[in-house]
């Protein structure tokens, strides 16, 4: 008999029984006390200029509105920005740096009379000249909002002089919106002397109490952050909740009444950050073999007004501008430049993948110079022994990218496929068919090496229950059941043992963003030294307790073994507790081995790395460029998995909205710097009927992190969006095919059908 | 402004509420009524995440005043199982772990039980073509469509 709930088995995510009857509690789902108020914001309608006057009392005046909020009622500081640059203002004072940015916040009755009231405000802004794109910001002498960063390793020029074949070119890449489905809020309850407690759908707890309380201007010990579940978060939700969080306090605590704020879908699209665009400039030297010398690299990013996350976000991108391959002589630089757009923000994969992708358009170009497969291209230029060393100088340890491309290669038949295509496509017919076979590699760890702690709070109750409670937070993505799985399992207890408790300021302080798809990496050990703590405790009472010594003492399902004896894990907690057996533990994690310099450019950010491979294949119809996914193939590594079924749904899930993110997900912003894409209704998500005609998933089972993470599984919350990128390769293998194949199509993402058009009617003229 | 009084039928019992003209059903289901099984996902009609059936038809209950709901006869997900036990949508998609973050699942069921019961034997194609009135954002769907074929191939089998 062995217990129901270990790791490495299948489970059901544990809110689902309530998700599927609508009983899981969201924030807006929390019922509201009598006299709660509702807060709404007001917005610039201008890019960039100076306040000249702001005339509230029309908002003030209209009905069922008590009071609002500027900067003038902020009683700490007016800043929330995440890495202490102070350059994010709740309300700006002056002057306005985006259009869409919050200006105040009309507190009301009710929630539409808020929204209502908060079209009512006069706002004079004189005009100043705006950016919005980052190669405009360069040439306007705008400035990086956060230090560039630097990789650097051989001999650059040299490399590229002494290369038998240099290309150079340019790629944009778009942002892309979260559309988590469940928008931004936060719904503050005052309390007694400078107490506040916050309930917000936020991916970062800690950090939403530290900013609240500084805003407030009250230490971090008289607010409370609350959340039990996210409808989503992406990292749209790490830092863009502060405003909101800091906003329902200042309310709550101005007024002594419980307040929400709730933005609606265009103003949550409008006012906050999303992942960041890029313009990259690369230049490839490479032999007649297709194998890299030599790469040069420039990615300047359109940040917004603000910092936020940006730095780390470009660094991470020159992390990942090697994807999988090693580079001789590499030099990456990065410019995050400030803009006036909304401040972009953590998204899954964090500049990762539009560093891999830059990585994958270099091979490309290689393979069409080459008239060479791809696939052949990427694969001679794997990381290898004797070239194993990243542009961060990391020794790549673990690579087992050989194995799961060879795996996926013969599994979904790519060489005969491809043949097929290739011969179909000659016949000249207006449906043309690619397929791309390609591989990611993605560092796992914060790159911020502090942040990479976490703490687990465990309660074993005197009947055998346990209540277990960690820093991470719980957005869809199963953290909660895979640390449940780790706790019952430490126990050798039935999984309905362990309750799941939400996550709060009050029982985990300090914890990092559950982000960097570290949630089960860090929290699960903190959890398991948790019940290690508890369970050595139980250990020496046994043996003082029964006179055994402690390999005696084992605890088997559902059940202790002590000595000759058996009994049940109930009735042995209860004896202990009677014993004066603390039975409750505070655990800790930290990650070993990382260290970084970044004046250096130098260390080992990263833990370890997962990988994986997707083959894609896709019809385009080249009279309107429109496209469908007729077939798809993953084999990702997960190491062993904690929970196959939630880590199978990570990868679906993560693939999909890659594809969205470089097919029909476009931002768009006119020419005054007003977001034109802002709601579903112009800004296009994946639907069901996108998902590929065929679509086979599967895990690399035979995988298992090479490093001691929990139960030697490995991270799957990014690293899978990257896969994504087949698509869009075998995009530009149908589009290149109009041509013969002789040139790369060098498209832009996301590769709209619009996008694919121009780039099929230009080959056509050029060929 | 005086409020208007409607007498509906919910999930097969008799309902009375009152209500503001501008008020959606969305919002006196959740707000009114407590029940907030349906969610606002962008209160527009494009995300699906409010889905409701209203006399057969679905519907986003964002985009319907409550004023209308007059003498019809509405379900919601509150309703779709009876009692404790689940419909066998809602076990199947438990068993094929087709829900991550959850919040559009509500609405995902509704429309799924509508097809349903529309076509008690749709082609994976109709499922998918159903179903792109519903966005989600995690899960990727391809869950969400096996756990609605499979559904639709044991209520046959039950039939």
């Amino acid at each position: 008999m062995s217990i129901k709930g270990a790791t490495h088995q299948d489970l059901a995510h544990d809110s689902a029984a309530k998700h599927v009857t609508g009983r899981a509690e969201y924030t807006d789902d929390i019922p509201e006390p009598g006299g709660t108020l509702h807060a709404y914001l007001g917005l610039s309608e201008v890019a960039h200029g100076r306040i000249v006057e702001m005339d509230l009392s029309e908002v003030l005046a209209a009905p069922g509105v008590v009071g609002v909020l500027t900067a003038d009622d902020i009683p700490g500081a007016n800043d929330i920005s995440p890495t202490g640059l102070g350059d994010d203002p709740v309300f700006p004072e002056d002057s306005v740096e985006f259009h869409g940015q919050p200006l105040f916040a009309v507190v009301a009755e009710s929630r539409e009379a808020a929204r209502r009231a908060a079209t009512l405000a006069q706002v004079e802004i004189a005009p100043l000249a705006h950016v919005l794109d980052p190669v405009g910001a360069i040439e306007a002498g705008y400035p990086d909002v956060t230090a560039p960063l630097k990789l650097e390793r051989g001999d650059v020029a040299g490399g590229l002089a002494d290369s038998a074949h240099r290309i150079k070119g340019r790629m944009a890449i778009g942002g892309q919106d979260h559309m988590y489905l469940e928008g931004h809020i936060a719904f503050a309850m005052p309390g007694e002397d400078d107490d506040v407690v916050v309930y917000s759908s936020t991916q970062h707890p800690s950090e939403a109490q530290h900013m609240v309380a500084h805003v407030l201007g009250v230490p971090s010990h008289s607010v409370v952050v609350n959340v039990r579940r996210m409808g989503g978060g992406f990292g749209g939700k790490e830092t863009q909740m502060n405003l909101f969080a800091a906003v329902a306090a200042l309310a709550a605590k101005k007024w002594n009444r419980p307040v929400k704020i709730r933005p609606d879908r265009d103003q949550d699209m409008i006012a906050t950050g999303k992942r960041h665009d890029f313009v990259a400039d690369y230049e490839v030297g490479f032999d007649g073999e297709g194998r890299i010398e030599a790469v040069e690299g420039f990615f300047a990013a359109r940040c917004g007004f603000s910092a936020d996350l940006s730095g780390p976000v470009t660094d991470r991108a020159l992390f990942h501008a090697d994807n999988a391959y090693f580079y001789p002589h590499v030099r990456l630089r990065s410019r995050p430049m400030k803009t006036n757009t909304v401040s972009n923000t953590a998204f899954r994969g964090f500049g990762g993948p539009q560093g891999v992708i830059v990585a994958e358009r270099m091979i490309e170009e290689i393979a069409y110079a080459l008239g060479r497969d791809p696939l052949e291209i990427r694969k001679a230029n794997f990381y290898r022994p004797g070239g194993d060393v990243t542009p961060y100088h990391q020794q790549v340890e673990d690579n087992i990218l050989e194995r799961i491309v060879g795996e996926l290669e013969e599994s979904s038949q790519y060489q005969a496929r491809r043949q097929a295509i290739r011969d179909d496509n000659v016949r000249n017919g207006i449906i043309r068919r690619g397929i791309a076979l390609t591989p990611v590699k993605f560092g796992i760890s914060f790159t911020a090496t502090w942040y990479n702690q976490a703490g687990a709070l465990v309660h074993v109750y005197s009947d055998g229950s346990i209540m277990l409670n960690h820093g991470g937070t719980e957005m869809g993505q199963g953290l909660n059941i895979k640390v449940a799985q780790v706790v019952a399992e430490a126990f050798q207890v039935d999984i309905e043992r362990v309750k799941i408790t939400r996550t709060t300021t009050e029982k985990v302080p300090n914890t990092s963003a559950t982000a960097a798809s570290s949630g089960s990496d860090l929290n699960g050990m903190a959890a398991l030294d948790a019940c290690e703590q508890i369970k050595a405790r139980l250990v020496d009472f046994a043996c003082e307790n029964r006179g055994i010594a402690a390999d005696e003492v084992a605890f088997l399902p559902g059940r202790v073994k002590l000595g000759a004896d058996e009994i049940g894990f109930d009735d042995f907690i209860r004896q202990a507790y009677m014993a004066r057996v603390q039975l409750s533990a505070a655990g800790f994690y930290k990650t070993p081995k990382i260290h970084w310099d970044r004046a250096k450019g130098q260390g080992r950010p990263f833990y370890y790395f997962a990988y994986g491979a997707a083959c894609s294949e896709v019809s385009v119809d080249t009279l309107t460029g429109e496209y469908r996914v007729d077939r798809v193939e993953i084999l990702h590594d997960v190491g062993r998995s904690l929970n196959p079924a939630v880590d199978r749904g990570q990868v679906e899930g993560g693939f999909i909205q890659g594809m969205g993110w470089l097919t029909s997900e476009e931002l768009w912003w006119d020419d005054d710097g007003r977001l034109r894409t802002h709601a579903p209704s112009t800004y296009k998500i994946p639907l069901a009927s996108d998902r590929p005609r065929i679509f086979n998933v599967a895990l690399a089972e035979w995988s298992q992190n090479a490093e001691r993470t929990i139960k030697r599984s490995k991270a799957v919350g990014e690293p899978p969006f990257m896969l994504g990128i087949s698509v869009f390769e075998a995009i530009s293998m149908a589009v290149a095919s109009v041509a013969g194949y002789r040139e790369c199509p060098r498209l832009d993402a996301p590769a709209t059908p619009e996008r694919v058009l121009m780039a099929i009617e230009r080959l056509k003229r050029e060929r | 402004m005086s409020q208007i009084h409607i007498t509906t039928t919910i999930n097969g019992d008799e309902t009375e509420y009152l209500c503001e003209a501008d008020e959606t059903l969305l919002d006196v289901l959740r707000d009114h009524l407590d029940m907030t099984g349906s969610k606002e996902g962008c209160g527009t009609g494009d995300c699906g995440a409010c889905s409701v059936v209203v006399d057969g038809r679905l519907v986003c209950s964002c985009l319907m005043l409550a004023a209308e709901a007059e003498g019809r006869a509405i379900e919601t997900i509150e309703g779709m199982g009876q009692g404790d036990q689940l419909h066998p949508l809602q076990q199947k998609f438990l068993e094929h772990a087709a829900l991550q973050c959850g919040i559009c699942t509500p609405g995902i069921l509704v429309a799924a039980k509508n097809l349903l019961e529309r076509n008690p034997n749709p082609s994976e194609e109709e499922v998918r073509y159903w179903l792109a009135g519903n966005l989600c954002r995690c899960t990727g769907y391809d869950k969400i469509i096996r756990a609605v074929m499979d559904t639709a191939a044991d209520m046959r089998g039950a039939a």
